[in-house]
């Protein structure tokens, strides 16, 4: 089954080519470390799932590019043409001119509407041309007036056009100190409305991926280039073929599925986090070795103690222990910052996964009360190595993670609201304060519903 | 998107002729190809003139002649004709141009009533002209002085005209300034009677003053005659330098300052023209600048000045950029941004610089500067991968700071000195429309004005008290 992706505004479409450019060259990498029949297998579910068969020399993105100003597109285009790996077919994209100048008003109230027809025709095409559609993947930016407030426009847009079709919606957070002023307001705007038409939302942090950039990947001058190719290696180690437990003879068909069925038990919580380790400059590969265990301790620890990367982890932080499996409040128990989880998702990529063993991912103590622990956890796993990591672990978490940050976003963004600051930028185009509110409201919940676990 | 100058008076139309030949400039050394693309047809249209006179526009291909989207307005001739006589008379047609011969007397209501009225079906027409070249007209520019009287008078009405006729279309202006010594008596007037209009009509306003330009061109001539620099600065990277452009007669006294406006104007746009990682145009600047509608006034830097030839070390470069944006000596007005309230700023930086260099200089000037409660983190980016010519990289910083209040108060001031005393009031009277309440209606704009900035500065280094979050049931 197929992913249709579709890139929104200046930052999705910049981490979709990363994200197209990252998958390509990990399909035609020679260190799949596997056998040729494995490859094969690999090769072909990936081509599936993200490119098309047309005749053309090299595969064509399921892709569906948008933006209200044209230099981004037109820079994503010819950039992955000259690549000569894959490109995107040349007529599956739409933009304007002007722009939505970082007013999510404008991108939901004025743009969308205006070209929600042409948009969903293209959707519509990219659909067509999939045997079997899985589902939609949006990457968005929320900071700002297209990805944020036409992403979410268009959201809606699939999910009434498409009811049974899977939506992940990926999206980035912005840096905390301001890349647009009123980024907390197109947030806080977006993330209420996608809550109602996604069936996930994926996050990644500036902050977050900046710190893996500088201590981990060890660049200097860093670029929003360094930054989305990260993103885009984690996002490829979660959506590049895997075998489930249920079966492992063939790569599954329903990636997105999968996804939604295991982590998203509930309409209430829906916001994923992902980490993925090892992480370190391509030039160090060759010389690192890692084990199994050590990768599965850590990537444990970093979910209990919400840690961001695997530098700085607080080990102290400890699961208390339970005597018997007692479905009651044991919230009690807990340390304040130990990270809750409803359901996670362990993702392995390389060498000897057959060894490994994942028990301590199955400790009730993780888990809140209300599924059962064994429903709460699941794994895939692939022999075939990934972009070059002889072992790579992934994490996909519905959890606390994201509690903090997700207040902190509510906050500052009622502390300007409360001013009346910029208020009047978005009632020209039909966001009233009405409106606002009613995003407020909304996320308060979600808020409360994550704090309560 | 298209951004359209409107040049109105004498100093607009100097300011606006150093900016078109700068824009040549600019786009030349970037275009090596010769092609018409994107980037150049926010300024310029692409005419077949082969067949001589005004042909077709071609939207694609090679350069064959640049024509500049512009009007150039003004109520005496001089400078227009000199415009017309000189290196740039290829860049624009007639139809581009509106004039007078007896000019507006220094006198507000002149160019305000008198030619307003006058000329409006004409300018709407010219402007509807101009647009109709356009496939995306996003922003209107106006270039004028408040001191005098067409560009001032003329102007504003301009803009009033602007938001009737276009009302989707941003209008930024850029507005010079009149000082304390200024040698028109009635500029004060002048200035009051333009600034309720701007207070009420623009989106976006730009203050200039001379005296601002002025240190900024003695402070590059000290530095290059001390004979620190000397002959290793690039002559074409000099904020004041018309270096490389089209412009072979020897540069009269106003040049070197208008340069740096027209730098401001360059930079400004300069995301909207050429790609970056992350794009910031003007109706972004406009969105993340004002956050209430009359406090639209925008203090601008650019830095740096200049480049030295033997370039190295650009980390401690840059930061110094970034240190230098915030300066008093550096800002385009005579203010001082560090010790007065930010309501917001927007750092817009070319070349080589990436966002860690950004997120590096924000951490490191934040702790010194004052930005309100409701906007600590009242930071808006842009990178542009295209530096400006002669530069490796470049920073514009536009602050929406209370800074401006002294400008705004000087103004008053001296409005009052003349209108206690009812000097030279009849000039304006009796010029058809002119009413007393003209006057005590614009003080009055003016004065609320400097109340809200007041009030901000008031909660300046205040307690803050965050408001509670809503609470949801369980």
């Amino acid at each position: 089954m197929s992913i249709v992706t579709l890139q929104l505004g200046q930052c999705g479409n910049q981490i979709g080519h990363e994200v197209f450019n990252a998958i390509c060259s990990d399909v035609h990498g020679t260190h799949g470390l596997c056998s040729k029949k494995e490859n094969e297998s690999y090769h072909d579910a990936c081509k599936e799932r993200f490119f098309s068969e047309e005749e053309s020399e090299v595969p064509v993105a399921r892709a569906v590019l948008v933006d209200m100003e044209p230099k981004v597109i037109s820079q994503t285009l010819s950039t992955a043409a000259r690549s000569g790996c894959w490109k995107y077919d040349g007529r599956s994209h739409f933009c304007q001119k002007q722009g939505s100048g970082n007013n999510w008003a404008n991108g939901f109230s004025v743009h969308g509407p205006r070209h929600k027809e042409v948009i969903m025709n293209l959707v519509q095409k990219e659909a067509e041309k999939c045997d079997r559609l899985s589902g939609f993947f949006t990457i968005m930016s929320m900071a700002g007036g297209t990805g944020s407030g036409l992403g979410a426009f268009v959201t809606q847009c699939l999910r009434d056009a498409f009811p049974t079709s899977f939506i992940l919606n990926h999206v980035i957070w912005p840096y905390g100190t301001g890349e647009v002023i009123v980024q907390n307001y197109n947030s806080v705007l977006t993330l209420s409305h996608l809550y109602q038409s996604s069936d996930a939302l994926l996050v990644h942090e500036n902050d977050v991926i900046h710190k893996i950039c500088a201590q981990l990947m060890n660049i200097k001058q860093i670029s929003f280039r360094d930054v989305n190719q990260v993103i885009a290696h984690q996002l490829g180690s979660v959506l590049q073929p895997t075998y489930t437990a249920e079966n492992g003879s063939r790569y599954s068909r329903n990636p997105l599925g999968d996804l939604m069925e295991t982590l998203v038990p509930h309409p209430e919580f829906k916001m994923l986090g992902l980490r993925n380790i090892p992480q370190m400059p391509e030039n160090f590969l060759a010389y690192s070795t890692f084990s199994w265990p050590g990768l599965i301790k850590r990537l444990r620890q970093m979910l209990i103690a919400n840690a961001k990367m695997e530098e700085g982890i607080d080990w102290q932080l400890r699961l208390p222990r339970l005597g018997t499996s007692i479905p009651s409040s044991h919230s009690t128990n807990k340390p304040l910052h130990f990270n809750t989880s409803i359901a996670n998702l362990v993702i392995l990529r390389g060498k000897e996964i057959d060894s490994v063993d994942l028990g301590s991912f199955r400790d009730p103590s993780l888990y809140t009360s209300w599924l059962n622990p064994q429903d709460a956890f699941k794994a895939w796993k692939t022999p075939r190595a990934f972009n070059k990591y002889e072992k790579s672990a992934s994490l996909v978490s519905n959890s606390q993670f994201l509690l903090k940050p997700l207040d902190n976003v509510v906050g500052k963004a009622w502390n300007m609201f409360a001013s009346k600051a910029y208020i009047h930028q978005y009632t020209k185009f039909g966001i009233e304060e009405e409106d606002f509110l009613d995003s407020f409201t909304a996320l308060e919940q979600v808020i409360s519903s994550y704090t309560t676990l | 998107p298209v951004s359209l100058p409107l040049a109105v008076g004498q100093c607009g139309n100097q300011l606006g002729c150093r900016f078109w030949d700068l824009a040549l400039r600019e786009h030349a050394a970037v275009n090596e190809k010769g092609i018409y693309d994107e980037a150049l047809s926010s300024f310029f249209r692409n005419v077949d003139t082969r067949s001589g006179g005004d042909g077709p526009d071609i939207y694609k291909g090679k350069i064959c002649s640049l024509k500049a989207r512009a009007l150039l307005i003004d109520m005496e001739e001089g400078v227009v004709n000199e415009i017309l006589q000189g290196p740039l008379r290829d860049v624009f047609d007639s139809k581009q141009l509106i004039t007078d011969v007896s000019g507006s007397g220094n006198n507000w209501a002149v160019g305000h009533k008198l030619y307003g009225y006058q000329y409006r079906e004409n300018i709407v027409e010219k402007l509807r002209l101009t647009a109709e070249h356009c496939d995306c007209l996003q922003c209107f520019f106006i270039i004028h002085s408040m001191g005098g009287g067409t560009g001032s008078g003329l102007g504003t009405y301009v803009l009033n005209l602007l938001e009737d006729e276009f009302p989707e279309v941003y209008r930024f202006v850029t507005s010079v300034y009149p000082s304390g010594e200024d040698d028109v008596i009635t500029s004060p007037y002048n200035s009051v009677l333009a600034m309720k209009e701007l207070n009420e009509h623009a989106d976006c306003v730009l203050p200039i003053e001379n005296e601002s330009l002025f240190d900024i061109v003695n402070k590059i001539h000290q530095m290059i005659n001390c004979g620190k620099l000397g002959s290793t600065v690039k002559q074409n990277s000099l904020v004041t330098s018309s270096a490389g452009s089209a412009k072979i007669v020897p540069e009269k006294p106003f040049d070197a300052m208008n340069n740096i406006v027209a730098n401001l104007l360059l930079n400004l746009t300069s995301s909207a023209r050429f790609e970056g990682s992350l794009n910031m145009d003007l109706n972004e600047i406009s969105m993340n600048l004002v956050p209430f509608p009359r406090l639209h006034y925008l203090v601008s830097s650019l830095t740096p000045l200049y480049t030295l030839a033997d370039v190295n070390v650009p980390s401690r470069r840059s930061n110094q950029m970034f240190s230098d944006a915030f300066s008093r000596d550096h800002q385009l007005i005579q203010a001082d941004p560090k010790h007065s309230l930010y309501l917001a700023c927007a750092l817009l930086v070319r070349g080589n610089v990436q966002v860690s260099d950004l997120r590096r200089n924000i951490e490191r000037l934040k702790p010194s500067l004052h930005f309100v409660s409701w906007n600590q983190e009242g930071w808006k980016t842009g990178l542009c991968s295209v530096p400006p010519v002669g530069h490796s990289h470049s920073l514009l910083a536009l602050a929406n700071n209370t800074c401006v209040k002294p400008t705004f108060i000087g103004l008053k001031d001296r409005f009052m000195k003349l209108y206690k005393k009812k000097a030279h009031l009849h000039h304006y009277l009796h010029i058809e429309g002119m009413e007393q309440s003209c006057f005590s209606e614009a003080i009055s704009s003016l004065s609320d004005l400097i109340e809200e900035y007041n009030e901000l500065d008031a909660t300046k280094g205040g307690p803050r008290t965050d408001p509670s979050r809503l609470k949801v049931a369980v």
